[in-house]
């Protein structure tokens, strides 16, 4: 029987999507209704009034705007031609680019669909993501607790000043910093294994490859969540149901676990959700001090080239990764939190 | 039915019992010279400065005072709540023969929630938002009880959840407390109290936030449990109406100390000391002619770091010029007994405080 998280979960993935239509739509316009002629960007050097007119009536930008947006949307769910043309398919079917749905475009610029763009740099943020995630939420949220319980105590004050260093210093720094040191100085990971590599082809060249990515990710938002967790925690060791559980003859270490911690969890979890859907949208700093292809490089790139095609199509892979994000640290914090369910 | 082990007391001395302990017996509870101090930047906060009680099973002592007089710092203090970083303790609290406070954490861990349990007040942020109120009782019981099933706890825990009159207590165990009325979560707040059959039961302000009819309930409740299984009771409470009908004896707490100690018709209707009396005059009552306004104490608590010199109460007392020289703001009272088992912290006679009363309070209570 569909209990109310059941339509809880529904009602969000609807917001969920109208969300992600409004950002596309908005996106979309922005770059499409600017002053800038997309058609005059196909060509370069080979660009003749007659050539720009050709390639405008090729990739549909002679159409209305709505129309426009039409295509794009529906490129979403059903595969597309760059140029529409069924004339010319039928006649030489490699002269027709097929964008296969969910199709996110196509860039003149690098010959390519958008979908295949980011198809190759998501695994590579979303690598350094990932590894980075779990070890700022492993390292982040276990130092925050050893600082709360040790409060004022030398590891609370080493802990807490050490996370204002991490949390001061730019993530270019750390990267550059690690990558001298760890990489060029000490040699501790060949220069030449740094990057990405595919986790199913070889585990433990990925792992090499993206740990100093991933570290300096990890060591900046650590620094952050040690503070977070201390805060969250030292809240919470103070209310009064864990003096309730300490009264109820509760061990002290699952008053901690059981009654402390997993109250203090619930905002850490709603932050490292964002966070999370946030990076994965990628990682521009990080990946350009590391030279990992990952969608942030790809982000750089295309507004370096005016390549609009691939800008809104990241634009709008980093936004649906926001909002998905968004509705998972919402059903989890109703998992979480039982007051939040009947709201 | 798994009852946890309940240990009977004998109860035959209760006809002469004192409020202090007469020499040779040994009270159920008894705190000798407890001071919790709390050390902080300002200067030593002398929450509990040196207060002394016994308590026999079956018994209640009401202990009253303003905010910040210490009541809830003993209570905590008798269930070694307080931690040891923050604060310092010394004297002795013997319940059942064991000192509570040179026992080892692991024993007094033990002993708290199966021997010794604490009601406390404003059960919504007592109670653990994220867990049920069931699962929350099953939590105290299987602590106490490893080898239990969480069935069979469950099933006590309903038991304890209908035992204090929660209707349909099965579906009501598996609510969180968000999903209850003040009323029904201080009613489950005493059932996981009682889940373990305490010995001693410490009700620190039990019916604060509950409305008065809901208070007579839960006053009732405690009662008949106090009854059933003989508890002693500790009220802590700064409602001298909920003391006169609960207490045995009362405890009236001024600046970390007791001002005046003794049994329930002592106390309440013969009180010596100018804060008790401060104190009655201060609360409402039907059953006397409605007077135009309530006479309040003048004057605020005490500081505990600055603690007055002399008589904690001397700077809000309007009879320290019937005591000769400066003895108020000089002398530290001692705490004396002035009639058999009623203890005043006094610098008036007993022969003043007795005219007093009955020429100017009295009539105006």
């Amino acid at each position: 029987m569909p209990g109310p998280m059941f339509f809880y979960i529904i009602r969000r993935l609807i917001s969920v999507v109208v969300m992600l239509l409004i950002i596309s739509l908005t996106t979309f316009l922005l770059f499409f209704a600017s002053p800038i002629d997309p058609a005059t960007l196909t060509c370069s050097k080979n660009c003749t009034p007659a050539v720009i007119q050709g390639n405008r009536v090729k990739l549909g930008f002679d159409k209305p705007i709505p129309v426009q947006y039409a295509n794009f949307v529906k490129g979403i769910f059903v595969e597309r031609d760059f140029p529409d043309d069924p004339v010319l398919k039928a006649a030489n079917p490699n002269a027709i680019y097929t964008c296969n749905a969910p199709c996110l475009g196509y860039s003149v610029l690098q010959t390519q669909g958008v979908t295949d763009l980011v198809k190759t740099a998501l695994p590579q943020t979303g690598s350094m993501a990932l590894f980075a995630f779990v070890m700022w939420i492993v390292f982040g949220v276990l130092f925050g607790i050893v600082a709360a319980l040790r409060r004022g105590q030398w590891p609370d004050r080493l802990l807490v000043g050490v996370s204002l260093i991490g949390y001061s210093l730019p993530t270019f720094f750390i990267g550059q910093l690690l990558f001298v040191f760890v990489a060029l100085q000490a040699g501790l990971i060949p220069i030449s294994s740094v990057g990405y590599f595919p986790f199913f082809d070889n585990p433990l060249a990925w792992a090499r490859g993206m740990f100093l990515p991933a570290l300096t990710l990890a060591a900046v938002f650590a620094a952050s969540y040690v503070r977070l967790t201390r805060a969250y925690m030292l809240e919470t060791m103070s209310e009064d149901y864990i003096r309730t559980a300490r009264a109820k003859g509760v061990k002290e270490r699952t008053v901690i676990r059981r009654h402390g911690l997993r109250a203090a969890l619930t905002p850490i979890v709603t932050a490292a959700g964002l966070d999370l859907g946030g990076l994965l949208g990628g990682a521009i700093i990080s990946e350009k001090v590391f030279n990992v292809q990952g969608l942030g490089y790809l982000a750089l790139q295309s507004v370096t080239l005016t390549d609009l095609p691939v800008t809104v199509g990241v634009v709008i892979v980093a936004a649906f990764f926001i909002t998905v994000a968004n509705l998972v640290v919402d059903v989890l914090y109703g998992v979480i939190d039982p007051r939040v369910r009947l709201s | 039915m798994t009852t946890p082990t309940s240990t009977t007391t004998s109860t035959t001395t209760t006809a002469e019992r004192a409020p202090v302990a007469a020499g040779g017996h040994a009270a159920y509870l008894s705190l000798r010279d407890v001071k919790v101090h709390f050390p902080t930047d300002d200067g030593l906060v002398k929450a509990v400065d040196g207060l002394s009680f016994d308590l026999e099973r079956g018994k209640t002592i009401g202990i009253v005072g303003e905010s910040g007089s210490g009541k809830s710092v003993t209570s905590q203090a008798i269930l070694g709540l307080h931690r040891r970083t923050r604060a310092q303790t010394s004297g002795s609290i013997i319940l059942d023969g064991e000192d509570l406070m040179t026992i080892k954490d692991e024993r007094l861990r033990q002993l708290r929630g199966s021997k010794m349990a604490m009601v406390f007040q404003d059960p919504l942020s007592a109670l653990h938002p994220y867990y049920t109120v069931g699962s929350q009782i099953v939590e105290g019981i299987r602590v106490h009880h490893h080898d239990m099933s969480k069935s069979v706890a469950k099933k006590r825990a309903i038991e304890m959840l209908g035992r204090v009159g929660i209707p349909n207590p099965a579906r009501r165990a598996d609510q969180y407390p968000h999903e209850f009325s003040g009323g029904m979560r201080q009613r489950a707040m005493i059932a996981m109290a009682l889940a373990n059959d305490p010995s001693l039961l410490i009700a620190d302000e039990p019916t604060t936030a509950l409305d008065v009819t809901v208070q007579a309930q839960i006053l009732d409740l405690m009662r008949d449990l106090q009854r059933e299984f003989g508890s002693a009771i500790i009220m802590i409470t700064h409602d001298l109406g909920v003391v006169a009908e609960m207490a045995d004896d009362i405890l009236v707490m001024y600046g970390g100390k007791a001002v005046e100690h003794g049994p329930v018709n002592e106390v309440f209707y013969k009180p010596e000391h100018p804060y008790a009396w401060g104190l009655l005059s201060s609360m409402p009552r039907l059953d006397r002619a409605r007077k135009s306004r309530l006479d309040p104490i003048p004057g605020n608590p005490p500081s505990l770091i600055n603690v007055p010199s002399g008589c904690a109460f001397h700077p809000r007392c309007t009879f320290r010029d019937q005591v000769p020289g400066k003895t108020c703001s000089t002398v530290v009272p001692e705490l004396l007994e002035s009639s058999p088992q009623h203890l005043v912290r006094c610098h008036l006679t007993p022969a003043q405080r007795t005219d007093l009363f009955e020429s100017d309070i009295k009539p105006r209570l």
